[in-house]
C-alpha cells in the first residue's frame, strides 16, 4: 500500500542510490570481494542487511562471491553482487552458469577504465560489451544502467524485477563517476515502485515439478532449496527436470528458450529517457554519465536555437534496435557519446539504415568526458575545424 | 532397504567405470544419511566437475551440480542463505584443490557447517588421466610422460591448518568405518572434510601399473592403518584412517546469527 | 540561475573532503537547493594534493565536474601551487595563511585567513579545522545559511563532538566577518 508519508531527500553516492534501489527491491543476500570504484556497495550492505535479517558474506574473490549468490538464490532469496572490471572478468563463468540454470541474480559493474587493472579509480564505460558476450557460447542477457541517482535506484528496482522476471541475471552497469558522485535522491515510500516476487510453483508435493518447463506465458515457477520438490540444477544442457541432456531436440530447444525469452520482449525490458526528439535533427545517443555532459549539450544547443535532441539509453542489452531506429531515423547526423572506443556506436549504426551518419564521440583517457569535448567532436565532424 | 528412497533409481546403472570407487562412496554416504533418518528435502548436495561430482546425479535430495572446483562457494550461498539445511559437498580432488584450492581452503577458515568429501582417485579421470595436486612425485600420466615432479598436498594436514574443525580419512576398502565417519561429518556442527581413498584403475591404476580395481583396493587394505597405530612408527610410509581432528569452535552460521542480533541493537545510532 | 562551483583542496586528512560534503548537503537537504559533489580518490586521497569539487545551484545540475572554479581553497602550499591557476577570472581564492604564501597575484579576490592558528588557539584541535574554514567561506560567500550547515553537523555527529564543531565554525565565521570590515587585497 503506498503510504502518504513526505518522501525522503537524501544527499549519497551513486553506490549508495544501488544500495536503497536494491533494499527498496527486497534484497537479502549479497556476497562480495572489496573493488574500487565499487567497494561502497558492499560496506553500506555489510551495515544495512543484518540489521533486516539479510545475509551479508566477503567472500575469498569474485569467482566465489558469484558463485555464492547463485546458491542463495536457489533457497528462495534476491541476491546481489557487486564489483568492477577485473571482478566483473572472474565472473564470467559463473554468469554463465546462472543464465544456464535460469537463476534470478543481480551483478552491479561499477566500471574503472581497463583492460586489466586499468584505471582503477577513474571512468570508463569498456565493459559494454563484456557484459554482453563476457561468458562463453550464444546467450541472451539484460544490461541496465543510468546516468543519475534517482535513475540509479529505480534501474535498481528494475533490475531486480526483471531478473525475478525472466529468470536471468541482470547486469547493472554503472560506471565511477555516477558510482563516486554524490547527489541528491528522493527515496520512494514503500509501494510506490511496485516489485516483482519470486515466482514459485503451485505444483503440490508428490506431484511432478518441472522446473525448467516454462509456461505459457513464458515464466518458470520456481521451488526453493529445501522445499518439497527435489531437482537438479546443471550447467550442462539439461532436460525440464533439471538433468544434463545432449539430445539435440533438448539441446536446440534449450538454446532457443534462453534466447528468445529475452530477446523476444526487447520493448518490454527497453527504458530510455528522450529530451528534444521530436524535431531534432542532430540526435545525440548517450547512456550512464556521459549522457549528463551530452544532455548539456543538447540543452545548450536547444537554447541557441539549434536543434539538437538526446536519446539517453537505460536498457543496453538487448539493444533496443528498433526504438533507437525509431528516435534517430529522421536525424541529419547522430552522434553517440560514451567512453569506449565505440561499443554502443557500433549497435547504433546497425539498427540505422545510413550508418555513415553516425558518429563516435568519446574520451578514453580516464577524464569524463566533458560538454566542452562533445563540443569540439562536434566542429570536427561538421568540418569546421578544432 | 530404505536407502532405495534416496536413490534417483532411473539413472542407474550409473556412468563410473568398472573398478571405480565412487560407486562405493555413493553407497556408503547414502547409507550414512539413512542411519540418520534425514529427510531428504533437507539435505542440498552441490558438486563441480569431474567424475566425483556426477554423484549427485543419482542422489534424491535437492542436486546442484556447479562448476569446476566452485561447488564450495556455491555451498557457501546455500548454507548461509539457509543454515537449517544439511550441506553436502562431494569434490574430486582436482576439483577440490587444484582449481577449488581457494575456495577449499576459506571455508574450512570460516568453519561453516558444510560436509566437504575429497574423493582422492590421484588423477583427473573425466577428461582422461591428467595429474592432480594429489598425485604425488613420480607418478605417470597423461600430463606426465615422463613421471610427476609435483609434490601432493596431504589433505588432512592442509585441512587442519586452514581451521576445518572435523578431519578425517578412510578409504572405499573400508565401507563400514566409511559410513561411519560420514555419519559424524554430516552430524558435526562446523566444516568437516572427508579424505576418501578411491581407486581410479582406468587412468591411475593402469598408467602406473597398479593391477586391477581389486588390486588397488588390496593396496588400501594393506598400505593404511587406524590413526595413532603402533604399526605407523615402524613404517612411516604407511596412511593413517580415522579421525584426525574432531572439536567444537564457533560455526559460521552461527556466529553470523549473532552478528545480526548485534546489527539490530545497533539500529537506529545512524543511518 | 544561479550557480557556484567551488573546488576545496589540501593534503589529505585535512577534511576537505568532508566539508565539501557538508556544504552540499546543506544546501540539498536543508535549503532545497541542487547540488553535486565529487572528489578525487585512490592514493591522493590518503596525502598528497587532495580535492573536493561542488556544484551549488538553483536548476538541475547536468555536468557534475568543476574545470574552473568560482570559488577556490587551499589548505596547503602543495594544493595552491596546483590549482591557483585554474580559478575562474573574478572568483574567490581563499587560502590558509599557516600553511600557503601567496606567490602570485591570480585575478581573483583573494582572502588569506589565519583559520589554521585561529582553531588552534581557540579550540586546541587540529581536527576542526576543516569545519572553521567551512564557516569561514560561509562568512564570506553566504552560500548557504550557517544553520544549515550547524544543523547538518548536529545530525551527522555523535553528541560529544558537537560543540568543539559549533566553536570551530562560529571562529572560522567571525574572522570572515572581520576580514569583511577591513578588506585585504584585491
Amino acid at each position: 500500500m503506498p503510504s502518504n508519508e513526505p518522501e525522503l531527500v537524501r544527499f549519497i553516492q551513486g553506490n549508495e542510490a544501488c544500495v536503497e534501489g536494491a533494499l527498496y527491491a527486497g534484497l537479502e543476500f549479497f556476497a562480495g570481494y572489496p573493488i574500487t570504484p565499487s567497494s561502497e556497495i558492499m560496506e553500506h550492505l555489510a551495515r544495512r542487511l543484518p540489521r533486516r535479517g539479510g545475509k551479508f558474506i566477503q567472500m575469498e574473490d569474485e569467482i566465489a562471491s558469484m558463485c555464492a549468490i547463485i546458491g542463495a538464490s536457489l533457497t528462495g532469496r534476491k541476491v546481489l553482487t557487486a564489483t568492477s572490471g577485473p571482478g566483473f572478468s572472474l565472473m564470467q563463468e559463473a554468469l554463465g552458469y546462472a543464465v544456464m540454470a535460469e537463476i534470478p541474480c543481480v551483478i552491479v559493474n561499477v566500471q574503472r577504465g581497463g583492460p586489466s587493472t586499468g584505471l582503477p579509480t577513474q571512468i570508463s564505460q569498456g565493459d559494454v560489451n563484456q557484459a554482453r558476450w563476457g561468458t562463453h557460447g550464444d546467450h541472451a542477457i539484460i544490461a541496465l544502467t543510468a546516468s543519475n541517482h534517482q535513475d540509479v535506484f529505480a534501474m535498481t528496482v528494475e533490475a531486480f524485477n526483471m531478473a525475478e522476471s525472466y529468470r536471468t541475471p541482470v547486469v547493472l552497469l554503472f560506471d565511477e563517476v555516477v558510482g563516486h558522485m554524490r547527489e541528491r535522491m528522493v527515496l520512494p515510500q514503500p509501494g510506490r515502485i511496485a516489485l516483482v516476487e519470486r515466482l514459485r510453483t503451485s505444483v503440490p508435493e508428490g506431484v511432478d515439478y518441472h522446473p525448467y518447463l516454462p509456461r505459457e506465458d513464458g515464466r518458470l515457477p520456481m521451488s526453493d532449496f529445501g522445499g518439497v520438490h527435489r531437482y537438479n540444477v546443471t550447467g550442462l544442457y539439461h532436460d525440464m527436470w533439471g538433468f544434463p541432456s545432449d539430445n539435440p531436440k533438448v539441446v536446440h530447444g534449450l538454446i532457443r528458450h534462453l534466447v528468445d525469452k529475452i530477446e523476444n520482449n526487447v520493448d518490454a525490458i527497453a527504458r530510455y529517457k528522450s529530451y528534444y526528439l521530436d524535431d531534432a535533427r542532430t540526435v545525440l545517443v548517450s547512456y550512464g554519465a556521459t549522457a549528463r555532459s551530452a544532455l548539456h549539450v543538447v540543452e545548450s544547443q536547444r537554447r541557441k536555437g539549434q536543434k539538437f535532441g538526446l536519446l539517453e539509453l537505460q536498457t543496453l542489452w538487448p539493444f533496443p534496435y528498433d526504438i533507437v531506429g525509431e528516435a534517430c531515423g529522421r536525424a541529419k547526423q547522430v552522434l553517440v557519446v560514451e567512453m569506449n572506443l565505440g561499443h554502443i556506436c557500433a549497435e547504433v549504426k546497425k539498427a540505422l539504415n545510413n550508418p555513415r551518419n553516425v558518429f563516435l564521440i568519446n574520451r578514453i583517457d580516464g577524464v569524463f568526458i566533458s560538454p566542452t569535448d562533445i563540443r569540439q567532436a562536434l566542429r570536427l565532424i561538421d568540418g569546421r575545424g578544432v | 532397504m530404505a536407502i532405495d528412497k534416496y536413490l534417483r533409481e532411473r539413472f542407474f546403472p550409473h556412468m563410473w567405470c568398472a573398478g571405480c570407487g565412487h560407486g562405493t562412496v555413493l553407497n556408503a554416504l547414502v547409507r550414512a544419511i539413512e542411519t540418520m533418518g534425514m529427510s531428504r528435502n533437507e539435505i542440498v548436495m552441490v558438486s563441480g566437475i569431474g567424475c566425483s561430482s556426477r554423484i549427485t546425479g543419482y542422489v534424491d535430495v535437492h542436486t546442484l551440480h556447479t562448476l569446476h572446483g566452485r561447488a564450495l562457494a556455491f555451498a557457501t550461498g546455500v548454507k548461509l542463505s539457509k543454515p537449517e539445511l544439511n550441506v553436502i559437498v562431494p569434490m574430486g580432488d582436482g576439483d577440490a584443490l587444484a582449481i577449488g584450492g581457494n575456495h577449499f581452503i576459506h571455508a574450512a577458515r570460516r568453519n561453516i557447517a558444510i560436509t566437504a568429501l575429497v574423493m582422492n582417485n590421484r588423477i583427473y579421470g573425466m577428461t582422461g588421466g591428467q595429474y592432480s595436486p594429489l598425485s604425488g612425485c613420480e607418478v605417470l600420466a597423461a600430463t606426465a610422460p615422463y613421471t610427476t615432479i609435483d609434490p601432493s598436498f596431504d589433505v588432512v594436514a592442509l585441512s587442519v591448518a586452514a581451521g576445518a574443525t572435523f578431519v578425517a580419512r578412510c578409504t572405499t576398502y573400508h565401507v563400514k568405518e566409511m559410513i561411519d565417519i560420514l555419519r559424524q561429518a554430516i552430524l558435526h556442527e562446523g566444516f568437516s572434510v572427508v579424505e576418501i581413498l578411491s581407486p581410479c584403475p582406468t587412468y591411475f591404476g593402469r598408467s602406473n601399473k597398479l593391477g586391477d580395481a581389486a588390486e588397488m583396493l588390496r593396496g588400501f587394505k594393506e598400505d593404511t592403518v587406524p590413526v595413532g597405530s603402533a604399526a605407523k612408527q615402524k613404517n612411516p610410509e604407511l596412511i593413517e584412517r580415522g579421525i584426525f581432528v574432531q572439536k567444537e569452535k564457533p560455526e559460521y552460521c552461527a556466529a553470523y546469527e549473532k552478528i545480526m542480533q548485534k546489527a539490530r541493537s545497533a539500529a537506529g545510532e545512524t543511518i | 540561475m544561479s550557480r557556484t562551483r567551488l573546488v576545496f583542496s589540501g593534503s589529505g586528512g585535512q577534511g576537505v573532503v568532508t566539508a565539501a560534503i557538508l556544504l552540499a548537503e546543506a544546501a540539498v537537504l536543508r535549503e532545497n537547493l541542487f547540488a553535486v559533489q565529487t572528489q578525487s580518490y585512490g592514493a591522493a586521497a590518503r596525502g598528497g594534493a587532495t580535492r573536493a569539487d561542488v556544484i551549488i545551484s538553483e536548476s538541475k545540475i547536468n555536468y557534475p565536474m568543476v574545470n574552473q572554479p568560482n570559488i577556490l581553497v587551499c589548505l596547503t602550499q602543495e594544493a595552491y601551487n596546483k590549482y591557483a591557476p585554474i580559478i575562474r577570472p573574478g572568483g574567490l581564492l581563499l587560502v590558509d595563511t599557516h600553511y600557503v604564501k601567496i606567490e602570485r597575484k591570480v585575478e581573483a579576490r583573494q582572502r588569506e585567513l589565519p583559520m589554521f592558528d585561529t582553531v588552534m588557539e581557540k579550540i586546541g584541535r587540529a581536527v576542526v579545522f576543516n569545519i572553521c574554514m567551512l564557516g569561514t567561506l560561509i562568512g564570506l560567500t553566504g552560500l548557504v545559511k550557517p544553520e544549515s550547515i550547524l544543523a547538518v553537523l548536529q545530525e551527522r555527529l555523535p553528541n560529544e563532538l558537537i560543540e568543539i564543531n559549533r566553536q570551530a565554525f562560529q571562529s572560522g565565521w567571525e574572522l570572515a566577518q572581520a576580514s569583511t570590515r577591513s578588506p585585504q587585497s584585491r
